[in-house]
């Protein structure tokens, strides 16, 4: 697994700021293939999708 | 009371004349001690001569990422190593994303596009997305689409577009050191032309790109001298792969300190909460800034960030009793 952030693994290191981060951002990296991902950010919302693995949304 | 908050008292309160680059500079050099009182000067400015109303916007990007310019805050930039990746919107999403605009009481939305200027296609998505929001939503339509041509501006002109945004940045002696691969002048005759078309010409920049508070003077002085009807004021967030990826946040005090200096340069114009205000201010910093000088805000997520829910920002705006505009009001 990777961190949705940095793309790094996420087992690998700290990742706590990158958790706080994302607080206020949308996931750019796929949490399982670390694929960057398409993201579309909205007003109320975001989706983020990876061609592997399909669409998140927040 | 500071000479220099007399004088603005005299001049911007009681005269409504925006304060001159040497003046604006002392007010940005003024002690942590005198914060409120210039918070205060700065609201009592903004009420007497734009009222109490606030100004509700959103924003959506229509193209995300793979710019070709290398503005060094940005990552969209397709010239950095940042995670952000190229995206389009399409039509049925955009006018959703008006929807939720509008939904919120917003009397904005501001279309965007990350992009050295429009091409062919992004002109025609933009001609059938203005069209479908016009159609579905009642909401007043803004863009964003980076350097035009005088046919691109007769084009958004024709649409319906009714104001157009093109940030400065920074001030023109700081810009090369953000910007390289166009000018600073380049920017200033897109919104010549904008102004000239009857478009609202919207125009800010970002604090905290390395500038100096002599710069940061500079900088307010200059957008007074182009008299937008609009400032968005953004504060850095620095985004990662970006070559100010590692900056720091703007300090609290001096954010709150900028705001109430552009409200003393410009004590007409709408002047707005844009990107960054929530990791520079926070919660209570952005209520310190309402009352010190802002009188509008972008509402829910921006481009590639997130920003707070729209409720948290209604709330806040009716706690204070400012009312939103609305939409009749903006005609």
């Amino acid at each position: 697994m990777f961190c949705d952030r940095c793309g790094l693994p996420a087992a690998d290191g700290d990742h706590m700021a990158c958790a706080a981060a994302r607080a206020l951002e949308p996931p750019r990296f796929c949490p399982e293939c670390r694929r960057r991902m398409k993201v579309q950010v909205v007003p109320t919302g975001w989706t983020a999708t990876c061609v592997e693995h399909g669409l998140r949304t927040g | 009371m500071s000479d220099i908050l007399d004088r603005a008292r005299a001049r911007v309160l009681d005269e409504g004349s925006g304060l001159a680059e040497a003046d604006i500079l002392e007010i940005l050099r003024l002690p942590d001690e005198a914060l409120p009182e210039l918070l205060q000067l700065a609201h009592d400015v903004r009420m007497k001569w734009c009222g109490p109303e606030v100004e509700v916007e959103g924003i959506v990007s229509l193209k995300t990422g793979g710019c070709p310019e290398d503005c060094h805050f940005c990552s969209q930039s397709g010239l950095f190593a940042s995670p952000v990746r190229s995206v389009w919107l399409d039509i049925p999403s955009l006018v959703e994303a008006a929807k939720q605009t509008a939904a919120t009481g917003a009397s904005e939305f501001c279309i965007v596009a990350a992009v050295r200027g429009p091409d062919k296609r992004l002109m025609e998505q933009m001609r059938a997305g203005v069209a479908a929001i016009r159609e579905a939503v009642d909401i007043q339509v803004a863009a964003s689409l980076g350097m035009l041509s005088q046919e691109q501006v007769d084009d958004l002109v024709d649409m319906g577009v009714h104001r157009y945004n093109h940030n400065l940045e920074t001030c023109r002696s700081y810009f090369p050191n953000v910007v390289t691969t166009h000018s600073w002048e380049e920017r200033w005759e897109t919104l010549r032309m904008v102004r000239e078309s009857g478009m609202e010409v919207c125009c800010g920049g970002i604090l905290g790109l390395g500038e100096t508070v002599e710069q940061r003077a500079e900088f307010a002085a200059q957008l007074a001298e182009l008299d937008p009807h609009e400032v968005p004021l953004n504060f850095l967030n620095p985004r990662p792969g970006t070559p100010l990826g590692d900056r720091p946040v703007v300090d609290g005090k001096d954010a709150l300190r900028a705001i109430a200096a552009f409200r003393l340069a410009m004590p007409k114009t709408i002047l707005r909460y844009a990107g960054g205000r929530e990791i520079t201010l926070g919660d209570l910093g952005t209520r310190d800034g309402l009352l010190g000088g802002i009188n509008a805000v972008i509402v829910g997520n921006y481009l590639t960030t997130l920003g707070r829910p729209a409720t948290a920002d209604l709330e806040l705006l009716a706690d204070l009793k400012m009312p939103v505009k609305s939409l009749s009001a903006t005609f």
